[in-house]
């Protein structure tokens, strides 16, 4: 952490969104993460991402559990809601919160441990019920705030910091988000922003549950040299799969987007994902496909990236449950709860 | 681009905005930061290093620094007022006589004279005496201090001021002809037995006005002359109504002294428009202080004068117009007359050489100008010297000193056999002002205030005499509020690039967007595609060698970079370090300053 605050004085030339609002305006608190940790940097392309978008902070939440990455909510976006729940029940609150107001923009931040181990069924279930959020696991492979013991989603045959080689096989959160139905899925690196923020930005567009797992180096306790989860290791073994792209609405598509390689997928709201698929055959559409492609990488120990899987058609939790348009925190009391006399009658026909 | 090469002192240098504008390289930051320490006196000595006159220039100076300082580039602030910070270190100082420079009892044999006793030749003497040379001084009038002492009234600058800081160097054991003008320098260099002569005579004449009725009046005067007959109290008065020619900061100085001798109606009458003035900002502004107008675009024709007697002036109003070629001519739209009885003019000076004769082997060009050697300051003949004004026209002290200063390491490698152009090199050093984990030996969080305004004395007080100085001097709450706002620019962002991981956290953390790492490129399309472009190209972009990882180079714009030391604190492997800078300034028979000062390590 540092004694001093990011100071406010800007670039006089910095570039103003849709909302006449600076990158500057949509940051939060200082950090207090460790000097150089991959999470600080995905915060940097969440901000990103969410400037790029011109979304009113105001209008969204963020929501978080307990883990160095649950710490992150509090570095972007001072002015957003904001709810740290429970260890691994981050999920729940969002789903809840989603129930009663959804037209709030959800970003939940998780990390391996919050996810894959404490609230592993927790995640399943915001799967299933295809929660409209984004939800950003940041995966490092260890417990950092526990002085780095391996995590479940920690590779066979990575080493500790202290020299311990780790033999449980890991949980891939791509694999397993694929398997329960997910309709966004993504991968990507920390130190890789121009993948992540256009990722990002699809996924915030995306009606339903988009999970990205961003691997985000430990720099303290999982940076090393046998490390499956370093910088360097990340760098040297991972590899784009799909190229993606995010095109808003009302923005022109330009001539190397409307290339033939290229397919494009039209968002609930009008604006378009493009992607581009570098490895061969790949097909970000086809669940099973995506599945055996992955199982296949992760054997050859590669880390496979960008936007694996989309399907925007899909009905979200609200379309499920058949809700009103109108956010229920706007709906009348009376109209949502109408008192005994009502339910007396209601009771009335099963007698 | 190639990886920039920071170990050429010229690199950092140039990131020390204030020390590179300042002609002599005075060591900003750091004579600031010592002000912050309350150590006045450390930081008077370390001014004096290179500028020499801390007390004068403190109040005088041009400052060619604030202009540059990085503070005015972001927005609304307002650079950092050196200036009045370098008056606080010197009223505020302790006794020094025992840090000035030790004179050798025995003395190297070799002698110079000194022509003209102004900023240039008392530089020549401070750097020269502390290595045994006799050196003589020549000036024409019976008090020391050239132009300072003519033609910056006291209400700028106090007697008391200019005459302890001249008194430093003449107790050097200077050898003193006061009253004395050098009629012949022919004489001098046949006669003298110097080794070498330095001739620092100013430019002494002012430029006159021909125009009708030009003398028909004793009341028309020239400005530099009218200041120097008050600073020798030979005119202790002045008409009611005073018309001032000229808009640069002589007139300044004719008006402001013309309110305080009975000028009740000062004007200043420009031909030009006042973004083309050569004044000053603060010297304009502080002229309209004091009550005076400052008419533009008013363009002189004559001198009105019935029957001997002053009357007025008439002037065309003009207004300007950028010509085919680029060059501003001149449109009247009327002609007026504007009453007065007196006038001064200021409308520049240059310099006259009556008493140089021709072919004693010094070249004089077609302006009749000798010709002297930008680097060296010699003339055509080897051993004749020239600085200050006398070299190429009328600049300012701080100019001067400097002259002074490579003139003096010219006289040395000439008594010493040596080539003039072999001049000692700048050299420079690096050192971590890392205190802990997150703390640093400067005090480096940003502070958002703006400048601090300087108080003046009262109004009617001030212009009663000629004497009561007009700025009060920064007191103790506003200094303290001021050494604040500097940005510590010296306090080095050094990178380490071997040690990177890319992490991202310090382009994430700059607050003023001045990292990136990229691909490398030409220097055009890398300063097309940083994190926030590089548009100033008067400041340099840092390139480093190829990184680690992934072979990208880090690039950092140094233009608005606020030296808060966040990249470094947020760096996990250290490959980016806050490093003090410290430029060794070579100096005549002394390749690096023998005192040099540094800030204790602790944090205010």
């Amino acid at each position: 952490m540092t004694y001093i605050t990011k100071p406010a004085v800007r670039h006089p030339a910095l570039e103003k969104n849709a909302l006449g609002l600076t990158r500057r305006d949509y940051e939060g608190a200082m950090s207090t993460l460790c000097a150089g940790c991959g999470h600080d940097s995905i915060t940097a392309s969440i901000i990103q991402a969410f400037f790029e978008l011109a979304i009113p902070p105001h209008r969204a939440a963020k929501l978080s559990g307990i883990g160095c990455s649950s710490k992150a909510t509090a570095y972007f976006m001072n002015e957003a809601h904001g709810f740290n729940g429970v260890h691994g029940r981050m999920p729940a609150i969002a789903t809840g919160a989603n129930a009663a107001n959804r037209d709030l923009v959800y970003i939940g931040i998780s990390g391996d441990g919050d996810s894959l181990s404490i609230g592993l069924g927790q995640l399943c279930h915001a799967i299933r019920r295809n929660v409209n959020m984004l939800y950003v696991l940041e995966n490092n492979g260890v417990y950092g705030l526990t002085k780095g013991q391996f995590s479940a989603s920690a590779d066979v045959g990575t080493v500790s910091k202290r020299g311990e080689v780790n033999r449980h096989g890991p949980i891939d959160p791509v694999s397993l988000a694929l398997t329960v139905g997910a309709t966004f899925v993504a991968r990507s690196f920390s130190g890789d922003r121009k993948q992540l923020v256009p990722i990002l930005k699809a996924g915030l567009t995306h009606r339903g549950f988009a999970i990205v797992d961003v691997i985000s180096p430990c720099v303290t306790f999982n940076d090393h040299e046998g490390s499956t989860k370093s910088y360097a290791h990340t760098r040297t073994h991972s590899y784009e799969v799909v190229q993606t792209d995010f095109v808003p609405l009302m923005t022109e598509i330009t001539a190397e987007q409307d290339r033939d390689d290229v397919t494009a997928v039209t968002m609930h709201d009008g604006s378009t994902v493009m992607f581009r698929s570098v490895a061969e055959d790949y097909d970000p559409t086809d669940r099973d496909a995506a599945l055996s492609f992955l199982r296949a990488s992760q054997a050859k120990g590669e880390v496979a990236t960008g936007l694996l899987y989309l399907e925007d058609s899909s009905e979200d939790m609200h379309a499920f449950e058949n809700t009103v348009d109108r956010p229920l925190v706007d709906v009348p009391f009376g109209d949502l709860c109408p008192g005994s006399a009502t339910l007396e009658e209601l009771q009335k026909e099963w007698r | 681009m190639h990886p920039t090469d920071v170990s050429n002192p010229d690199y950092y240098h140039k990131v020390v905005d204030c020390q590179w504008a300042c002609p002599a390289h005075t060591n900003v930051p750091e004579y600031i930061r010592l002000i912050a320490q309350g150590r006045y006196t450390d930081s008077y000595l370390l001014n004096r290093e290179s500028n020499v006159f801390p007390g004068i220039l403190g109040r005088t100076c041009d400052r060619p620094c604030e202009p540059a300082c990085r503070r005015g580039r972001l927005e609304g602030e307002g650079p950092v007022a050196i200036c009045r910070l370098k008056r606080v270190a010197a009223d505020l100082r302790g006794d020094i006589t025992d840090s000035l420079p030790k004179i050798p009892e025995k003395k190297n044999g070799k002698r110079v004279a000194l022509i003209g006793a102004g900023p240039a030749s008392l530089t020549v003497a401070n750097d020269l005496m502390p290595l045994g040379y006799e050196c003589v001084l020549y000036e024409k009038h019976g008090k020391l201090g050239g132009l300072m002492r003519t033609n910056i009234p006291a209400f700028r600058l106090p007697p008391a001021v200019l005459d302890e800081e001249i008194a430093m160097i003449m107790d050097m054991g200077v050898e003193l002809h006061l009253n004395t003008p050098i009629e012949s320098l022919k004489e001098l260099l046949d006669d003298g037995g110097f080794d070498a002569v330095f001739v620092g005579t100013g430019a002494p004449r002012g430029k006159n006005l021909e125009l009708p009725g030009r003398y028909d009046s004793d009341k028309i005067y020239i400005g530099i002359d009218w200041l120097e007959s008050v600073a020798f109290e030979h005119l202790d008065s002045i008409e009611e109504r005073v018309l001032v020619i000229g808009a640069g900061n002589t007139a300044m100085d004719c008006c402001r002294t013309s309110k305080r001798l009975g000028g009740t109606d000062v004007k200043v009458m420009a031909r030009k428009p006042r973004d083309l003035f050569k004044a000053s900002d603060w010297e304009l502004e502080d002229a309209e202080g004091e009550e005076i107008e400052i008419l533009e675009n008013h363009s002189p024709v004559d001198f009105v004068v019935e029957d001997g007697v002053l009357k007025g002036m008439h002037f065309d109003i003009v207004e300007w117009h950028e010509g085919e070629d680029g060059r501003l001519a001149s449109e009247t739209l009327e002609t007026i007359f504007l009453p007065c009885e007196a006038i001064i003019l200021a409308i520049g000076q240059e310099n006259a050489f009556p008493w140089i004769e021709r072919g004693i082997g010094i070249d004089f060009n077609s302006w009749d100008m000798p010709i002297v050697d930008r680097t060296t300051h010699q003339s055509t003949r080897p051993g004749v010297f020239f600085g200050g004004d006398s070299a190429w026209g009328p600049e300012n002290i701080i100019w001067a000193v400097e002259h002074g200063h490579q003139a003096a390491v010219s006289v040395h490698n000439h008594c010493q056999g040596v080539p003039l152009s072999e001049r000692p090199p700048f050299g420079m050093n690096l050192v971590s002002q890392k205190m802990g984990m997150h703390e640093w030996s400067y005090s480096n969080d940003y502070d958002p205030e703006n400048r601090t305004p300087m108080q003046y004395a009262d109004l009617e007080e001030r212009l009663k005499e000629l004497n009561v100085e007009a700025e009060l001097g920064y007191n103790l709450e506003e200094t303290v509020r001021e050494v604040q706002r500097c940005l510590n620019c010296d306090i080095q962002t050094d990178f380490t690039p071997v040690l990177c991981i890319e992490c991202d956290a310090c382009i994430d953390v700059c607050p003023l967007d001045c990292l990136t790492i990229t691909d490398n490129g030409d220097e055009a399309d890398l300063r097309g595609r940083l994190t926030a472009a590089a548009v100033n190209g008067d400041q340099d972009i840092y390139v480093s060698d190829a990184l680690p990882q992934t072979k990208r180079v880090m690039v950092k714009d140094e233009d608005l970079c606020v030296h808060c030391g966040l990249c470094a604190e947020r760096c996990p492997t250290a490959a980016w370090d806050m490093r003090r800078f410290e430029l060794y300034i070579p100096y005549a028979g002394q390749p690096w300053p023998t005192t040099i000062s540094t800030a204790p390590t602790t944090s205010l």
